[in-house]
């Protein structure tokens, strides 16, 4: 199986050359490869949010490569990052960000106008993406109409409409009660199994136990999981799927 | 995006703020309007001139004599001391070959009198040359036969005054008295109307030139044969510069002025005085459509004002959509949309209110306006151009937006 995600030496310097200089993101080597459920770990400050930003084609690294699904990134202009992200990449964010005067079949609709495809079609899919997700019963509602775990479902919806290679998520339970959170996380769980591959951005030990596979950012580098961690999460995990530890 | 989409989500943006919308459009739609109204009543007023200088004939002169000095070296203006003649006057028919017509010419003010009626107005004293050269013509009765001219007490009353003085009576064959002189009236002038100045033309009455000096003048005590103006007309209109020239040589020659003496005569040539009219009419319409195109201006300020503070308000929807895939062309259209949309809007009534008002000012005010096509074409390019200009810079703002910074603003 190919890497969706491939980084070399992945790096990002904020105000290069200036007294404020910040270097966010140090030598990251990352490779997902398609089907992958995986989650990039840390505290704030870490470095994850440059990262994600940098997966996610809103920002291009200050050295290093990114292949994303086989596209260099480091030479595209703004236009062609932001065909890339339509195309390659569904973006689930902590507050949801729906916009407010659209219901939720429009607002699960809205990325493929950009992709130049007709109302009706765009509306069919709509449709069939909040189905996916559960909420077929409520596409006319506005975002002020649901509850913040339907939100974050047609959030999703809306992250799948173009059918991604790679599904970004950030925070995505940290705005949600736990209880909506598991749910949001099974969702994934089961897009994972369906073919998706998710890369799930957390501060949050047990949120990122439900992915495959867990990566630890610190202080710009990117860890491999220490042993004391895993054996943390295996827990965590166990508990959450109701084994005993 | 395509336009047909670009357009909806404009539209849909709009009308979530529709009251903010409809007033910045109300900035465009004041502005074409005026730009249409304004470039109306300058075009107008243009051709009220242009009908004017046809009406006028622009191949006549006026001679009037020399201003007098009063107490104190006041000066009383042309026309005011009676340096001018009939002598002067038949000088210029024999000695000038390019004048056609000559009419020496006195006037004053009188109070006339038919019956109980009475009406105060402009006389006239006049040669026969005198209707050819102003254009008059006699609609009904006689008007003066050649034994008039030798002091005959005949009287032409121009319509304003035969209205006044006899309403629906006939006025050809009565008497009126002017100062006191029964007159007997042998023709009605056809009417001029109103003049270009503004001025009533019929508003006069005529009598032989003679007459006018035994009967009208009393005792103002002019000499003999002395005249206030003299009217030339001359044949042909290319000629008047020179028959101009020729004329103040022969005046010059017969009242002994020498070189670098003032001269005590004025001639006016009236194409002269209408090309000064024609231009301050261009001056005002100009000046007209300049304060229509400031209006504009504001209009469009509004625009982008209101268009900076959607961007500013709308920071994170942008951030979502350059997130999902919008690209900074996609947002620079919808915000160059959503601009062009409130000008063309505004632009379209605008151009109603435009039209209605220039028809309203054309039937009830007092200026004329001249409404055409060509006016609505500039007006509609207009607010093209407006919403182009004006939305351009704000869209382009919203299309540069960091997509991360955007997304994280609250």
């Amino acid at each position: 199986m190919t890497a969706v995600i491939e980084t070399r030496g992945l790096g990002k310097v904020y105000s290069a050359g200036t007294e404020a200089e910040v270097v966010a993101l140090r030598g990251v080597d990352l490779s997902i490869r398609r089907g992958e459920f995986v989650a990039i770990m840390g505290p704030s400050g870490s470095g994850k949010s440059t990262l994600m930003n940098l997966i996610g084609c809103l920002d291009t690294p200050s050295h290093g490569t990114y292949l994303c699904d086989g596209v260099d990134v480091a030479t595209l202009d703004a236009e062609a990052r932001a065909q890339l992200r339509l195309h390659k990449i569904g973006f689930v964010f902590q507050g949801f960000n729906l916009l407010a005067r659209l219901d939720a079949l429009e607002n699960v609709a809205m990325p493929l106008g950009y992709a130049d495809i007709p109302r009706t079609e765009r509306l069919a899919r709509a449709r069939a993406a909040l189905e996916a997700v559960g909420l077929g019963a409520r596409v006319h509602h506005r975002p002020s109409e649901l509850s913040g775990g339907q939100q974050q479902r047609v959030a999703i919806a809306r992250a799948l409409i173009n059918r991604p290679p790679v599904l970004l998520a950030d925070e995505p339970t940290g705005a949600l009660d736990t209880k909506t959170g598991e749910e949001i996380l099974a969702l994934f769980r089961r897009l994972r199994d369906d073919g998706h591959t998710i890369v799930l951005i957390t501060h949050d030990a047990e949120v990122a136990a439900h992915a495959d596979r867990v990566f630890v950012m610190r202080d710009g580098e990117m860890h491999a999981q220490s042993e004391e961690e895993a054996a943390h999460l295996a827990e965590v995990a166990q508990v959450l799927h109701g084994g005993t530890p | 995006m395509k336009l047909a989409e670009v357009v909806r989500t404009a539209t849909f943006s709009l009308r979530g703020n529709w009251l903010r919308s409809a007033l910045t459009s109300l900035g465009v739609i004041i502005g074409i309007a005026a730009v249409i109204v304004m470039v109306s009543v300058g075009q107008g007023t243009q051709a009220e001139i242009d009908k004017l200088v046809s009406g006028l004939g622009s191949n006549r002169l006026d001679i009037f004599g020399g201003s007098s000095r009063g107490f104190g070296g006041v000066r009383m203006g042309a026309g005011s001391s009676n340096t001018l003649n009939l002598e002067d006057a038949e000088a210029i028919r024999t000695d000038v070959p390019e004048v056609q017509y000559v009419s020496g010419t006195l006037r004053g003010g009188t109070q006339l009198v038919y019956a109980e009626n009475n009406w105060s107005s402009q006389w006239q004293g006049v040669q026969p040359d005198w209707f050819a050269i102003n254009g008059w013509e006699v609609a009904s009765g006689e008007g003066f036969q050649p034994s008039d001219y030798n002091g005959g007490k005949s009287v032409i009353l121009g319509e304003t005054v035969r209205r006044e003085l006899f309403g629906d009576e006939e006025a050809i064959g009565q008497t009126v008295r002017l100062a006191r002189v029964p007159f007997t009236v042998v023709g009605v002038l056809k009417s001029k109307g109103q003049g270009g100045f503004g001025q009533d033309q019929d508003d006069l009455v005529v009598v032989p030139l003679e007459t006018a000096r035994r009967r009208l003048m009393g005792a103002m005590g002019l000499p003999p044969g002395a005249v206030n103006s003299i009217a030339v007309g001359v044949a042909d209109a290319d000629d008047l510069a020179y028959a101009q020239g020729e004329i103040e040589a022969l005046l010059r020659q017969r009242h002994k002025i020498q070189p670098g003496e003032e001269d005590d005569f004025t001639v006016r040539n009236i194409a002269e005085v209408v090309a000064t009219r024609t231009q301050a009419t261009r001056l005002m319409g100009l000046l007209l459509g300049a304060v229509a195109s400031i209006s504009l201006i504001v209009g469009g300020i509004g625009i982008m004002n209101i268009m900076l503070v959607s961007v500013t308000e709308r920071i994170r929807e942008i951030g979502l959509r350059m997130a999902v895939g919008a690209g900074p062309r996609d947002i620079r259209r919808q915000f160059l949309a959503e601009a062009m949309l409130i000008s063309l809007i505004g632009g379209a009534l605008g151009i109603v209110i435009g039209i209605l008002g220039a028809l309203a000012v054309e039937k009830f005010g007092s200026l004329p306006a001249k409404l055409d096509a060509q006016v609505i074409l500039l007006a509609a390019g207009f607010s093209i151009a407006t919403g182009l200009f004006f939305g351009y810079y704000p869209a382009r703002k919203a299309s540069r937006l960091d997509p991360i910074e955007a997304l994280r603003s609250q």
